[in-house]
Parts: C-alpha cells; sequence; structure tokens
C-alpha cells in the first residue's frame, strides 16, 4: 500500500489573512497600484484597453498593436446580431425584463463555446503557436502537421472552417487593419494563410476564418494561447448591448416568440406514472 | 418568413397548446408523463429530476441514493468558494440571480467545483476499480499537457491536496450512500478509500463521493457535472440572504491581509 504523507493544511494555515500579490492593491482613500504602476500618475493617460491588456500581460504594448487588438475587436466581434448564440441571451435578457448586467454576464459566459468563442479562441493561438514550432524547430513540414492535427482533432485545426458559413466576410476586412498598421508581416500570419492555402489545394471546407487570423495576429505581436483567450473576454460586449438594449426597448417577451408546435418532441408516448 | 418553421427537437418535453393560445400550454408532458395531470402530487422532486435528465424514472434506491448525495451537497457552507461568491454578491446588495451566478463561477472550477467532477469521473474511468490501474491513471493525470479554457490544477481529482486525513462529513456521507446498494462505485470506493488515499497522498474529498455516486446513477460526465452545480446552489442562495441582511460591515474584508510586493509607493505631488 502506498504510504505517501499527506501534505495537511499548513499552507492554508499560511495563507489565512495573508494574500501577497504583485497584481495591485486599493490604499484605501490614497492610491490605487496596478501590476507595480500607479493608476492616478503613471497610468493616467493610457486607454481603457491598454490598461486591459497591461492588466493581463503584464506588458504595454505599442500603439499600432494596441489599435490592432482594439480594431479588430471592432470589426470582428461587436456584431449587433441576436441571432448569434451568445448575443441571442442577451436578446432573451432584454425581452425577459431582466437587467443589462445579467444579459451581458450571462452572453459572455455562454461566448466561451467551443466552437466559436473562449474555447476556440484560446485553441486557435495554441494550434498556430505550436504549429510554426513544429514546421520552424523539429523540422516538420506544414502538410504533416495540418494532417495529423486534422487526425488527432477529428476535426479541422482551430482557427479554419465555420459554423452556418465557409467563408468569413471579416477575413479581408481585418487583413485590410493589419496591412493599414504595417502588421501584417508576421511568421503566424504568414503560417496560418499558407495552412488556408494547402487546405483549400487538399478540398478540405475549412478557410481561415476570424479566430484564426485574429490569433495568428495576434500570436505574432507576442500574445500567448491564454493571454488571448482572457483579453477576448469582453470583445463581444458591444453587440451583446446592441441586442440587449433592442429587446427591452420592445414590448416584453416578442423576441422570436415560440408556439407550443415549435416543439418536435421525439421521445416515450402517452404515459402514467406508477408509485 | 419561411414556409417550415424551424423547431427544437426533444426527447425531454412536450406541449399541447390551449385552443385558444397557440403560445400556452394546455398540456405539458415530461417523457411521456403528464406533469400537471399525473405527476404532480404524485412524485417526488428528486424523482422529476431523475426523469429530466434520465427520462426513466428512477428505482426507490436509485431516488434515494440522488436524494442522498443532493442533501450532502445542498450546503457546502459558508467557507467554502462558491458560497463565499454568493455571499459577495449578498453584502453589496447585487441582485439574487448575481449572487446564484457568482456561485457559479467558483462552483465549476477544477478545484471543489463542476470541472472536478467530470476529471474524477475520467480518472475513474481510468481505474477501472483495479489499483495497479489507478496508480497509471494518476501518474497520467498529473503529466497530461492538455491546453483547455480550465487553469492548471496539481492534485489528484476527488482528494484535497491540503487533507490531513478524510474528514468525518465525507465519510459519513460516503457509508449512508454506498449502503444503499446502487451500482458498485461507492462500495468500492469504500473499500479502497484508503489505498486510493495512499496513491494520492492525500484524503477523499465530497468532490469524489458526488462523482462516484453520479457513477453508479449512471449518469454521463456532462450531466454529472450538470447536476453537481445544480445541487450546490440552495446554500449559495440561503447564505446569499442572510449576509444581504447582515450587509458588509459584518462580513470579512480582510483588511490587513494584503501584502503588495511590488509597490512603486505614493508618487509625488
Amino acid at each position: 500500500m502506498d504510504k505517501k504523507k499527506m501534505s495537511g493544511p499548513q499552507e492554508l494555515l499560511d495563507r489565512e489573512d495573508n494574500w501577497v500579490t504583485d497584481r495591485g492593491a486599493w490604499f484605501v482613500g490614497e492610491r490605487v497600484v496596478l501590476r507595480g504602476h500607479d493608476m492616478f500618475s503613471e497610468l493616467f493617460d493610457r486607454s481603457w484597453v491598454e490598461i486591459w491588456y497591461f492588466s493581463i500581460t503584464g506588458r504595454f504594448f505599442l500603439k499600432n498593436q494596441i489599435d490592432l487588438f482594439q480594431r479588430l475587436w471592432v470589426i470582428c466581434t461587436s456584431y449587433p446580431e441576436p441571432r448569434i448564440w451568445n448575443n441571442r441571451v442577451a436578446a432573451l435578457t432584454g425581452t425577459a425584463r431582466s437587467t443589462a448586467m445579467l444579459g451581458l454576464a450571462a452572453g459572455t459566459a455562454v461566448s466561451e463555446g467551443k466552437i466559436y468563442g473562449g474555447q476556440a479562441n484560446l485553441g486557435s493561438v495554441e494550434f498556430i503557436v505550436r504549429a510554426r514550432d513544429l514546421i520552424k524547430n523539429n523540422g516538420l513540414t506544414l502538410g504533416e502537421v495540418v494532417e495529423s492535427e486534422i487526425k488527432t482533432s477529428r476535426g479541422f485545426p482551430t482557427g479554419f472552417g465555420r459554423p452556418i458559413i465557409n467563408n468569413d466576410e471579416r477575413v479581408p476586412h481585418a487583413l485590410r487593419l493589419a496591412k493599414e498598421l504595417g502588421l501584417d508581416d508576421g511568421e503566424h500570419l504568414k503560417l496560418a494563410l499558407e495552412i488556408e492555402q494547402f487546405l483549400e489545394r487538399k478540398r478540405y471546407r475549412a478557410k481561415l476564418n476570424i479566430g484564426g487570423l485574429t490569433a495568428a495576429l495576434c500570436a505574432d505581436q507576442g500574445i500567448s494561447a491564454k493571454e488571448f483567450y482572457y483579453a477576448a473576454g469582453v470583445i463581444y460586449s458591444a453587440g451583446m448591448m446592441a441586442c440587449y438594449t433592442d429587446a427591452a426597448e420592445k414590448p416584453a417577451g416578442t423576441f422570436f416568440p415560440l408556439s407550443c408546435e415549435r416543439i418536435d418532441y421525439e421521445g416515450t408516448s402517452r404515459r402514467e406514472w406508477e408509485n | 418568413m419561411s414556409e417550415k418553421k424551424e423547431v427544437i427537437h426533444t426527447k425531454i418535453w412536450n406541449e399541447t397548446p390551449e385552443s385558444d393560445n397557440p403560445f400556452a400550454a394546455a398540456v405539458c408532458e415530461c417523457a411521456g408523463f403528464d406533469v400537471y395531470g399525473d405527476l404532480l402530487g404524485k412524485i417526488s422532486w428528486i424523482e422529476y429530476l431523475y426523469l429530466l435528465f434520465k427520462l426513466e424514472p428512477p428505482s426507490k434506491e436509485q431516488a434515494r441514493l440522488l436524494e442522498g448525495i443532493a442533501v450532502a451537497i445542498a450546503n457546502p457552507g459558508p467557507r467554502d468558494l462558491s458560497v463565499r461568491a454568493a455571499m459577495n454578491g449578498g453584502v453589496g446588495g447585487s441582485l439574487s440571480a448575481s449572487c446564484l451566478m457568482a456561485a457559479l463561477g467558483p462552483g465549476a472550477g477544477a478545484f471543489g467545483g463542476g470541472h472536478e467532477v467530470t476529471s474524477f469521473m475520467a480518472l475513474w474511468n481510468r481505474g477501472e476499480r483495479d489499483l495497479e490501474k489507478w496508480r497509471e491513471a494518476v501518474t497520467e493525470h498529473l503529466n497530461s499537457e492538455v491546453v483547455e479554457v480550465w487553469p492548471e490544477t496539481t492534485h489528484i481529482p476527488g482528494f484535497d491536496p491540503y487533507g490531513a486525513s478524510c474528514s468525518n462529513v465525507v465519510l459519513q456521507t460516503l457509508k449512508y450512500l454506498a449502503d444503499i446498494g446502487v451500482g458498485e462505485s461507492l462500495v468500492w470506493l469504500e473499500t479502497n478509500r484508503l489505498k486510493l488515499e495512499g496513491v494520492a497522498a492525500s484524503p477523499l474529498t465530497m468532490v469524489g463521493v458526488a462523482a462516484a455516486t453520479f457513477i453508479d446513477l449512471e449518469f454521463n460526465a456532462d450531466q454529472a457535472e450538470m447536476l453537481f452545480l445544480l445541487l450546490r446552489l440552495p446554500g449559495a442562495a440561503a447564505h446569499a440572504l442572510e449576509q444581504k441582511e447582515h450587509g458588509w460591515r459584518k462580513y470579512p474584508f480582510f483588511g490587513d491581509g494584503l501584502t503588495l510586493t511590488d509597490d512603486p509607493g505614493p508618487v509625488a505631488e
């Protein structure tokens, strides 16, 4: 029998009323520090987006990089489209006459999807960074990396293909933005576009989607998979609020109401409960 | 509008509309049972919960087992991370829904939350009630490098990395649930608990007991996770309301508890 010694609660005892941090603190009635910088002086002139990325990464980015991040989140994820699943949560919350913050919080939580949003965002950077590493440092060909990914994941590499439609209307605009800001020559972006061409040659219906493209662009700015995932936590908010306010301003309960006949029951036929 | 309307496909629920309003239900059926004409007054809430997830009535023992774990985890107590989150909603005067949503944040986690239930079940499946396989599964779990949205944990799912021995409440729950005699997991867990704790170098937790219960009830990992999240909310709700009454002044703020290691100090005017 294994007789390893149990750790016991010492670490919890050490931490009781004792949180040690380098991330920041509020000095009551006096000042605020974020990652070693005074909020009211050193960070006073920074934009909210700069603070958002600094809070997550501990790094400050160049102006064109911050422009890239925030403008990507304008054209890529601020869709005021209430049929998209996370936005629909915000709209349902509005039509149910619930509060804006509950709608936003619930919609944001739902944004952590697998086929889009949070999980896909994380996977997109993870894949493109890993693919580059395998090709550059492990001598694999692009084809080997992609085929192996398709085999192991039983799907397309994350960042390629799209639910509902294969083509992504945002891609040319995001590429135009990157070019305008002089940030279109990174290795991850180049690789992502080459992978798209490879998939096309092999007749896979999986074009580079906006998640894959933004992931590659951000990876080129030194953003890790986790940082990208964290930073993308709020990028759907603008679209959601449009959906919420629209539904909240219209008569209650009228957002795509469903009549009884819209339930297609496929279960067991009528029966009686026996105690 | 299109001719053919899109529909919700379901094996759970059917509705017959009122003759004068297609948006009002006259009859609602759950898995074939008339909810308001037959089930109401006949079945317990726990039986209904089981029916919703499994689409078949539970046996008496299954209902007793689900009720047992529901009572055991209904209130993890005010020191629990999920309940603390709910109480933070309460003391600040946040909405009731905010308190429940707050509880679900930490309550979903890989340390003490819903995700740990699914991790334990994955470990259990690999362990196949065989100590040697269990040992291999634990090593594999500790060495796995899956990139996912859940933050990394270094403990064995279902076991307390800060524990000194298995707590009395866990032992009491495990014994009660194992004695009901549904499935073999709880019994095997009770019989082999000390050996498993030796492998994990940490004592069994309520998460492990809950996960084993869901395995014996033949819930899959997604169902188990959902039930774990749901069944722990009553305590969070009650504690949030209690602290809302007390207010923030009577609630811990850890006023002297924080040490900042990277402090530039006051900036000169």
